[in-house]
C-alpha cells in the first residue's frame, strides 16, 4: 500500500510539474496584462510538436539543435500572438479578451492539423529508458528531467522578477500601464518578453514532458484546461501560488486516479477546485481582493 | 408597441424563409439548428449580457435536459412531453443548487468554476455507461407528436424550433423590459450600487442562472428527440465554448445580436467545409479578427454604423436647411 502510494506521489509531482510550468505561464500573462490566455496549452503544444518534425526522420537534426530550435519557434508564436492578437485588442472586455485567446488556440490547433495531420508522435527519452528504484517505486529519468527542468525554470521566473530590472519593469506595468510608462518603461515591448516567456515556459513543459505522455495536434486543449484550473486553485494574481497549485492538482489526479477510479480523476480534480473556489473566492494563495466603489 | 417591433420583424422573417425557399437544406435543416442554437443563446445572453456573469459550462444544462428526456423515454419508456417536463424540473433545481456558490465569484474565477461545473456534468455523462451509454452515447430516442402531428420533417423540426425560440425569445425581450431587467442591467454595472438601491442581488442573479439553464434545458430535449441519437461529445467544454462565442459575436445585451451570433457561429462551418483541411484554421482566424477588430460584436456594430449613417445624413440635411434660411 505504501508504495503503491509513493507511486502515485511520484507520478503526481511529475504531472504536477507540468501543470505548474503551463500554470505559471497563465499567472505571468496575466499579471501583464490581465489576460487569460487559453491558447497557452497551444504552447505546449506547438513546442511539442515541432520539436517532433524538427528531429524526425533520417534529414532531421539531432535531438538538442531542434528542441531548442523549437523552443525559439514557440517564443516566435507567443511573441506574435501578443503583437496581433493581444494588443490590437487593448482595453476590449475579459470576455472579448477570452474569445481571442480561444480564436487563437483554434487557429494554432488548425495549423497544426495541417502540417503534422492527428497522428499522435513522441520524443525519444533525454537520458534512456532504464527505470530507478526507489523503495519499490519506479521512476524513469525522463521523470526527473521534467521534475528538476520543471524546477529551475521557477527558480529562474522568481529570480527574474525579483531581481533583474527587466523583471521587476513587467511587475511594473502590471501593477498600473500609465505609471510605468511616464517612468520611462516600454511597456509595448514588456508585454512582448511577457508573452514571450511564457510560451518559453510552455514549450519546454511540452518538450521535457513529451517522451512520456506523446503528442498531438490536440494535445495543448487538456494541458490548457488543467494550467488555467491550477493558476486559479493557486489564486491568479500570484505566479508562486500558480506553481503550488499545478503541484497541487497532479497530486490531487494522481491519487483519484490510483486510490478512486482513472475516469473520474479529472472530475475530483475540478471538483476539488470547485470546493476550494466555494471556500476561498480567490484561490489558495491569491490575496482576497475589495471591490472599490 | 415599439418594442416588440424588433419580435414580429423577426417572426415574420421566419414564417417568409421556408416559404420563399421550400425544401432548402441551407433553410430547414442547418437552419433549424441554427435556431436551436440561438434559444440556448437568447439565454445564456441574458445571463452573460445582461447580468454581467460569465457561462464557461453552459453545454451542461443542454446535455442535462438532452439526456433527461433520451434517458426516459428509452429506458422507462416515458412519452416525450413529461419527460422533457422531468429534464426541465431536474436542470431548474441544478442550477438553483449551484447558482448560490458559484454565482459569488467573480471575473476569471467564475470562468473558471462554470468551466469545471460544465467538465465534471461531461465526465459524467461519459462514466455513467449504464445509465447514459458512456461515449457510445444513447440512440433510438422516439420523435416528437404535438396532439397527432407527428414532427417527422426537417420542416416540420424548423416550425418546432421556430415556434420554441419565439417563446423564449418573447419572454427574454419581457424580461429584460421588466423591473428584474432592469434589476440585472443595475447589478452589471455596480453590484455594490444595485444593493445600495435595494435589489436582491444574489436572487436576481440566482433568478437569471436559472432561466438560461432552463432554456438549455429544453433545447436539449429538443435536440434530443430530432437527432434520435445523443453522445458526450455535443455536450462538451467545446459546445460551451461556441455558445459563448454566439453570444459575444453578436454583441453583448443583444438579444437579437445573440440570435445573429447564433445563426452566423452555426453557418460559418458549413461554409467552410470547402476548405477542407484549412477549415479549423480559417475558423479560428475569423473568430480572432472578428472579435480584434468588431469588440462590441457584429450585429451591434452593424447598428451602430447603420445609426451613424442616418445622423449624418440627418445632419447633412439639417446643413443645408440652414444654409436655405441664411
Amino acid at each position: 500500500m505504501f508504495d503503491q502510494i509513493l507511486q502515485f506521489l511520484l507520478t503526481g509531482v511529475t504531472v504536477g510539474a507540468t501543470y505548474a510550468l503551463v500554470a505559471l505561464g497563465f499567472a505571468i500573462i496575466y499579471n501583464a496584462s490581465d489576460v487569460v490566455n487559453f491558447a497557452q496549452g497551444e504552447f505546449v503544444m506547438m513546442g511539442a510538436m515541432s520539436a517532433v518534425a524538427l528531429s524526425a526522420g533520417d534529414g532531421g537534426l539531432p535531438l538538442l539543435p531542434s528542441l531548442a530550435l523549437a523552443v525559439l519557434i514557440t517564443i516566435g508564436v507567443g511573441i506574435l500572438l501578443q503583437r496581433f492578437a493581444i494588443a490590437p485588442a487593448h482595453g476590449a472586455s475579459v470576455v472579448t479578451t477570452i474569445i481571442i485567446t480561444i480564436g487563437a488556440s483554434i487557429f494554432l490547433r488548425g495549423v497544426a492539423l495541417l502540417l503534422w495531420g492527428k497522428d499522435i508522435f513522441a520524443l525519444p527519452h533525454f537520458s534512456g529508458e532504464t527505470p530507478l528504484h526507489i523503495g519499490n517505486a519506479t521512476l524513469l529519468p525522463q521523470n526527473l528531467w521534467v521534475m528538476g527542468g520543471a524546477a529551475l525554470m521557477v527558480i529562474g521566473v522568481h529570480l527574474f522578477f525579483n531581481h533583474t530590472t527587466q523583471g521587476k519593469a513587467i511587475l511594473a506595468c502590471a501593477c498600473n500601464r500609465t505609471a510605468a510608462s511616464l517612468v520611462g518603461i516600454n511597456v509595448g515591448m514588456m508585454m512582448l518578453v511577457a508573452y514571450g516567456l511564457s510560451a518559453f515556459l510552455g514549450a519546454m513543459a511540452g518538450i521535457l514532458v513529451t517522451p512520456i505522455t506523446f503528442t498531438s495536434y490536440d494535445a495543448g486543449v487538456m494541458l490548457g484546461l488543467k494550467g488555467f484550473s491550477a493558476a486559479i486553485l493557486g489564486g491568479m494574481g500570484n505566479p508562486m501560488g500558480a506553481v503550488a497549485g499545478g503541484l497541487l492538482l497532479g497530486l490531487i489526479e494522481s491519487l483519484a486516479a490510483g486510490l478512486i477510479s482513472s475516469g473520474y480523476k479529472d472530475a475530483i480534480g475540478f471538483v476539488i477546485l470547485l470546493l476550494v473556489l466555494f471556500f476561498r473566492p480567490s484561490g489558495l494563495f491569491g490575496r482576497a481582493s475589495a471591490e472599490r466603489v | 408597441m415599439k418594442r416588440l417591433t424588433g419580435f414580429w420583424a423577426f417572426t415574420l422573417l421566419l414564417v417568409l424563409l421556408p416559404i420563399v425557399f421550400p425544401d432548402n437544406y441551407y433553410v430547414t435543416v442547418v437552419g433549424g439548428t441554427a435556431l436551436m442554437n440561438a434559444i440556448l443563446a437568447v439565454g445564456l445572453n441574458l445571463l452573460m449580457g445582461y447580468a454581467g456573469q460569465i457561462s464557461l459550462g453552459h453545454a451542461a444544462f443542454f446535455g442535462i435536459g438532452a439526456y433527461a428526456s433520451a434517458i426516459l423515454t428509452t429506458r422507462y419508456g416515458w412519452n416525450p412531453w413529461p419527460a422533457m417536463s422531468a429534464g426541465l424540473a431536474l436542470t431548474g433545481v441544478l442550477a438553483f443548487l449551484v447558482a448560490r456558490p458559484i454565482l459569488r465569484l467573480k471575473g476569471h474565477y467564475l470562468a473558471m468554476a462554470t468551466l469545471g461545473l460544465g467538465i465534471i456534468v461531461h465526465i459524467i455523462l461519459v462514466q455513467t455507461e449504464g445509465l447514459t451509454g458512456g461515449p457510445d452515447g444513447l440512440s433510438d430516442i422516439p420523435g416528437l407528436a404535438i396532439f397527432g402531428w407527428a414532427v417527422d420533417s426537417d420542416l416540420r423540426w424548423y416550425i418546432v424550433m421556430a415556434v420554441t425560440l419565439l417563446l423564449v425569445l418573447w419572454l427574454a425581450l419581457n424580461i429584460i423590459a421588466s423591473r428584474s431587467g432592469r434589476a440585472l442591467r443595475a447589478l452589471h454595472g455596480s453590484e455594490i450600487a444595485a444593493e445600495m438601491m435595494g435589489i436582491d442581488t444574489t436572487a436576481t442573479k440566482t433568478g437569471v442562472f436559472v432561466i438560461a439553464a432552463l432554456s438549455a434545458s429544453l433545447a436539449g430535449s429538443l435536440f434530443a428527440h430530432q437527432q434520435s441519437f445523443i453522445s458526450p461529445d455535443s455536450f462538451s467544454f467545446f459546445f460551451s465554448i461556441e455558445l459563448v462565442t454566439m453570444v459575444v459575436l453578436g454583441g453583448m445585451a443583444s438579444t437579437f445580436g445573440a440570435i445573429f451570433g447564433a445563426v452566423v457561429l452555426t453557418f460559418l462551418p458549413e461554409l467552410l467545409v470547402v476548405f477542407e483541411d484549412y477549415e479549423v484554421m480559417i475558423f479560428g482566424a475569423i473568430l480572432m479578427l472578428m472579435m480584434i477588430f468588431l469588440p462590441q460584436g457584429l450585429f451591434v456594430s452593424g447598428q451602430q454604423l447603420l445609426r451613424r449613417l442616418l445622423a449624418r445624413r440627418a445632419t447633412g440635411t439639417a446643413k443645408e436647411g440652414s444654409h436655405g434660411a441664411a
